[in-house]
């Protein structure tokens, strides 16, 4: 399979204006006569849900959510990126275009990441146009802070809720497409298969969560804005009901999948504090600025931390980064606080943790400054763990919190099953193997209102004017069936293990084995150990309950059985990748100091996985990534 | 820690509900409720009994689907949370905790605890955005906004749609998610232009959908686990009664 | 859109009915509040105040339909909003807690019923004066010779019956207690309460309507105690004062005479 980018012809700045300017275009008229599926409706599907009807397409807008407001791009803290300048602080868009792919340690597509900073300017337009409040200086003008990975102050922000405001934003635009009639919205839709007509995606099968109802919905194409897939690992920042089904549906009808290895581990979570645990919670990283972080030094010392005296200590980061320290990057960070509590250095009753120690900065400080930078983070964390902060230090322990990989998608956004489209963290296409923070609303947002519409047209212009297929067509059928078939399986399984239990022990293997830390041995046992818990799920799930209604347990059958099939191949990727780079860690391939190792010879490439059938080996293919505007450097913090 | 449950069932809004007891037993006062909720889950599919359903995603606070009535206050005993925030160490060792689902006309009932929040979204989809283009924005920078009203604008926004105001309110009102959502855009200068038609519009959603009347009490505002403020709703009515009359007059520019 | 569909169609336009009409009714009370206070005053004031009323006709009528159908707006409305809001949750929770409503606002039905069966009440003694027979309802003469009713003696009388004050007592106790919730919901209706005056609004309000309370029972227990007495010979059995001239008579039979007197040159 030859995996054709198609990336557009000119210098690298005017790549997108010439396409643009040269694409394709539907005729006003005929632009009804095309209608689109877009599945999800947070920042990437709300958005294009919102501009294609705008734009006179007949759209249908899909969530599992009650609301489209409660995609979980909604959780999303710290803010957005763009390239605008507005503190004269040197900014640009080649700037923030290097900063992406440097980030990402060259393992992103430079064409798409420049085109994401140029428009990354418009978003701030369009989201200030909604109503957006962004945060404000006194004079009115638009307020910034600064972020990871950046030596300017790019990133807007709206209080600690950037990503609801955006959402919201984009919720309001989609709300007026519904109100107005081009835009369908079906909520408590879950898809659950793609369905694929004379190799050309053409419609979805979904199941109404409330009435267990199955539906079939055919469209000239299907566009998919679902998110990530890092609740594979079970306890993750995501939403508890994020999922991988409606990408790995797709990815088992012929889509490949990119990159599925590439993790971001997020350094300062709090801690798991028992077996009952559901959820991780993020602390922002900006507390790194003023906390220490520190393990005991003596293996297995359960002293509480003020009784450690400063001599028996690790300040760990301190120590092995003395330039940046603290503030080493996320996954140095995340990886050198799991070798700590791998030592038996660990601290709180589950030993997966380490301190957070502000009290360095109170004695230097005061108290009131802390409170002031930090008192809304401080009240969280004592909401959630019961402990003052200023008293005693946080424990925090990273977690997975986005990924990387995705769908693989042109530039265009088509995967290579022409007619699907795929955008935001579902696609894998503009962080490369890390993404830096506030980049995320970034993408969601670029591609949701000005990428797919602009680029959508090209494939529409020339699928010709007909009716869409009919549902009652043999590809729907057959759809249907397999739909009808899995949930009837889990239901009449009957079997001992809860669901719940599987995706638990899922998520232990992926943590263990494909976590921060990978290595051949551990990727080939957990490819072996996923392999029997499937087996042993399909033997052993009890799924309570019946089809046809509110079945929450039927719904996560569904998505921790794709993720069983998705967890290996993550682990497949990690270990076909035999280099460091960025969320992927391999402990075979580091410097002697510990720093990650990349092979910019054997492996400046996209790996894309063809899905060949069930228990079968997948294949992998490549896309290579040429880098005419940047240059290969190895990523230093010491 | 042990709690004694009497948690509302209800296949459907077709059908008659009631409470069933359950136990849960040795918790861990670090427990979030719906973890608790969970576990009870995980006990009665091991015995074969249908799980309790309820509604539940970012677990953080945000997304605003948890929506229990617990012990008869909208996300529990805590002030400013969401169900997903309310912990185990917030009630006592051998409580009795009731747990019953957001309960308004407006809201029918899916499933036990779930119910259906669509007239929200209805409410939104009647005037709750500014009509611009995507694409045809001015700069962000063109239209200067003081701090205050910015801030003022956000104090408004930060609403998760959960409806904990609707459950809280004596008459199942919905004032204070819609005069959020009105005195957000209504405040900003990009909302001027639509302001009218926006409360109108979206106040006779909300009538339509069968909400209550205010009787300023404001349950809502206590309830609210974002705590906005019931000082919208003064705002909300004022623009009403201005759109009202203009539009009695059929005021015009000249 | 007409304006009556926004004030009884709209669930905002229906508040703003009530906040209008509790306005007006606010106004009303709170004159009516300094109506009586002339009380405290010669019995001739308040028996001029209360002729000058009488006197204005058709105004008066006016004025009686307005208020009529204020009330009627402010209870219809109100009924409506209550039936309306039992719908909106038509089962209710097992177990609900109060978080901040005030009792005042939460017993806003009940006042509401009391005061109205006192407003009736009310009416029916002073205005009908059906409620106590002909010598409830004395005469008198002022000092320009006008004979008019004593609405003096009718009050003082009125109050000294312990259970008629204690049950105005109660009803003016709600009805302040009504307006404690009202005062501050009718600026919040009409979009008035902002959060400059909010808190100064609450404070005002609660101050109003102590005052108010205070200002009816200021009477009450003046009468009980004796503080005002009644000074018409006619009702209390003997001369007001000793070198009275307003009516030159010194004795019972004389006010009688003079009474009838003027009575006759009226006619």
């Amino acid at each position: 399979m030859i995996l054709d980018p198609k990336i557009p012809e000119g210098p690298l700045a005017d790549k997108w204006k010439n396409h643009v300017d040269h694409g394709k275009l539907v005729n006003p008229a005929n632009k009804r006569k095309y209608e689109i599926i877009i599945v999800g409706s947070g920042l990437a599907g709300a958005s294009a849900a919102a501009t294609l009807g705008e734009l006179g397409y007949s759209v249908k807008c899909f969530s599992f959510h009650d609301s489209p407001r409660r995609a979980h791009s909604i959780a999303a803290q710290g803010g957005i990126n763009a390239a605008k300048n507005y503190q004269n602080d040197g900014d640009s868009v080649y700037r923030l275009f290097y900063d992406t792919i440097k980030g990402g340690d060259y393992r992103s597509r430079e064409a798409n990441v420049h085109r994401l900073a140029e428009v990354s300017t418009n978003i701030i337009d369009q989201c200030v146009a909604q109503g957006v409040p962004f945060a404000r200086e006194y004079g009115g003008t638009l307020s910034n802070r600064s972020f990871g990975g950046a030596q300017v102050s790019r990133t807007f922000y709206a209080r600690g809720q950037t990503g609801q405001q955006l959402l919201l934003g984009a919720y309001s635009a989609l709300s007026r497409q519904i109100g107005l009639g081009t835009v369908e919205m079906f909520c408590n839709q879950e898809m659950l298969e793609l369905v694929v007509v004379n190799g050309e995606a053409k419609g979805i099968i979904t199941r109404n969560v409330n009435t267990g109802e199955i539906q079939r919905h055919s469209a000239h194409a299907v566009v998919l804005g679902t998110g990530g897939y890092g609740n594979v690992f079970n306890l993750s920042t995501y939403a508890r009901n994020s999922n991988a089904t409606a990408a790995w549906r797709a990815h088992r009808k012929g889509a490949t999948f990119a990159n599925p290895c590439y993790t971001q581990i997020h350094p300062t979570c709090i801690p798991v504090s028992g077996d009952y645990q559901s959820k991780l919670t993020l602390m922002s990283e900006s507390l790194r600025n003023d906390g220490r972080i520190w393990a005991p030094e003596k293996v297995g010392d359960k002293r509480p931390p003020n009784e450690i005296p400063e001599d028996e200590r690790d300040y760990y980061l301190e120590r092995k980064y003395p330039s940046f320290g603290n503030l080493a990057p996320r996954d140095i960070s995340s990886r050198a606080a799991k070798e700590a509590c791998d030592e038996g250095r660990g601290v709180g009753e589950t030993g997966l943790g380490v301190y957070l120690d502000f009290s360095d900065a109170i004695k230097r400080l005061g108290e009131d400054t802390i409170r002031e930078r930090y008192g809304n983070l401080f009240a969280i964390y004592k909401e959630i763990t019961n402990e003052s902060a200023y008293e005693t230090p946080m424990r925090i322990y990273p977690a997975v919190h986005y990924t990387m990989g995705g769908l693989w998608v042109d530039y265009n956004l088509m995967s290579n099953l022409p007619g699907l489209f795929v955008m935001g963290e579902a696609n894998f296409s503009d962080h490369g193997a890390n993404r830096l923070g506030a980049s995320a609303l970034m993408q969601g947002l670029a591609d949701g209102y000005f990428v797919l519409p602009n680029t959508l047209p090209h494939y529409l212009a020339d699928v010709p004017r007909e009716p869409a297929p009919s549902i009652d067509g043999p590809e729907f059928v057959a759809a249907e069936g397999e739909v009808m078939e899995r949930t009837g399986k889990f239901l009449n399984n009957n079997g001992t293990k809860s669901v719940k239990s599987f995706h638990k022990r899922l998520g232990e293997i992926m943590w263990n084995y494909c976590g921060m830390a990978r290595t051949k041995e551990g990727l080939e046992k957990a490819i072996e150990l996923i392999q029997q818990l499937r087996e042993e799920f399909w033997r052993d799930v009890r799924v309570p309950g019946e089809g046809k209604e509110l079945n929450q347990a039927l719904e996560q059958a569904g998505r921790v059985a794709d993720f069983l099939e998705l967890g290996e191949l993550m682990c497949r990727d990690a270990l076909a990748r035999e280099e460091s780079c960025g969320g992927h860690f391999r402990d075979e391939h580091q410097y002697p100091d510990g720093e990650a190792m990349r092979d910019d010879e054997a492996f400046a490439h996209v790996a894309a996985w063809e899905f060949k059938g069930e228990n079968e080996v997948p294949e992998r293919h490549v896309e290579p990534l040429d880098y005419e505007e940047t240059k290969f450097t190895t990523r230093s913090y010491k | 820690m042990n709690v004694k449950l009497r948690v509302w069932r209800q296949k459907n809004n077709d059908t008659e509900g009631g409470f069933e007891n359950y136990e849960a037993k040795d918790l861990n006062p670090n427990m979030s409720f719906l973890e608790m909720l969970d576990v009870v889950n995980e006990n009665l599919t091991d015995d074969g009994s249908d799980p309790i359903a309820f509604a539940y995603d970012c677990r953080e606070g945000i997304c605003g689907t948890c929506s229990c009535m617990i012990d008869g206050k909208p996300h529990g005993p805590e002030t400013g949370v969401a169900t997903c925030q309310t912990y185990m160490r917030s009630f006592k060792d051998g409580d009795t905790i009731t747990v019953e689902p957001f309960k308004a006309k407006a809201f029918p009932i899916v499933k036990d605890l779930v119910t259906d929040r669509e007239a929200f979204d209805k409410i939104q989809q009647a005037g709750g955005f500014v009509s611009v283009r995507t694409g045809a924005a001015p700069d962000a920078n063109a239209i200067p906004i003081g701090k205050d009203i910015a801030d003022l604008a956000m104090d408004a926004a930060a609403c998760i749609g959960c409806g904990a105001c609707v459950a809280a309110c004596k008459n199942s009102s919905a004032m204070l998610f819609v005069s959020a959502k009105a005195g957000q855009l209504n405040l900003l200068p990009q909302g001027q232009p639509e302001k009218d038609t926006r409360v109108l519009n979206m106040v006779a959603s909300m009538d339509e959908a069968g909400f209550g009347n205010c009787t300023n009490q404001y349950e809502c505002s206590a309830a609210c686990p974002k705590l906005i403020s019931e000082e919208f709703f003064s705002k909300l009515n004022r623009d009403y009664m201005k759109a009202s009359v203009k539009t009695l007059f059929k005021a015009k520019a000249l | 859109m007409n304006i009556l569909h926004v004030l009884f169609k709209t669930s905002i336009g229906k508040k703003v009915a009530m906040a209008v009409t509790g306005f007006i009714l606010f106004g009303f009370v709170i004159g009516h509040l300094s109506g009586n206070l002339q009380i405290f005053a010669h019995p001739d004031k308040i028996n001029g105040y209360a002729h000058l009323l009488e006197s204005l006709g058709p105004a008066l009528w006016v004025i009686r339909l307005f208020l009529i159908v204020t009330v009627v707006v402010h209870i219809w409305v109100a009924v409506q909003l209550t039936f309306e809001n039992r719908a909106a949750r038509p089962d209710g929770y097992q177990k609900q807690i109060t978080l901040r409503a005030t009792l005042a606002s939460r017993y806003m039905r009940w006042s509401g019923f009391v005061v109205l069966a006192f407003i009736v009440y009310h009416i029916l003694h002073f205005t009908v004066r059906v409620t106590h027979g002909p010598g409830a309802y004395p005469m008198t003469v002022l000092a320009d010779g006008t004979v008019v009713r004593d609405v003096h003696s009718m009050m003082v009388l009125g109050f000294q019956n312990p259970l008629l004050a204690t049950c105005y007592l109660i009803s003016v106790g709600l009805l302040s207690w009504h307006l404690r919730h009202g005062l501050v919901s009718m600026f919040q209706s009409i979009g008035l309460r902002t959060r400059p005056w909010s808190r100064f609004l609450e404070r005002v309000s609660v101050i109003f309507c102590v005052l108010y309370f205070l200002g009816n029972a200021l009477i009450v227990v003046a009468a009980m105690t004796g503080q005002i007495r009644i000074q018409n010979p006619l009702v209390a059995g003997y001369a007001c004062r000793d070198a009275c001239d307003v009516c030159g008579a010194i004795n019972t039979e004389a006010i009688v005479e003079n009474v009838d007197v003027a009575k006759d040159n009226q006619s």
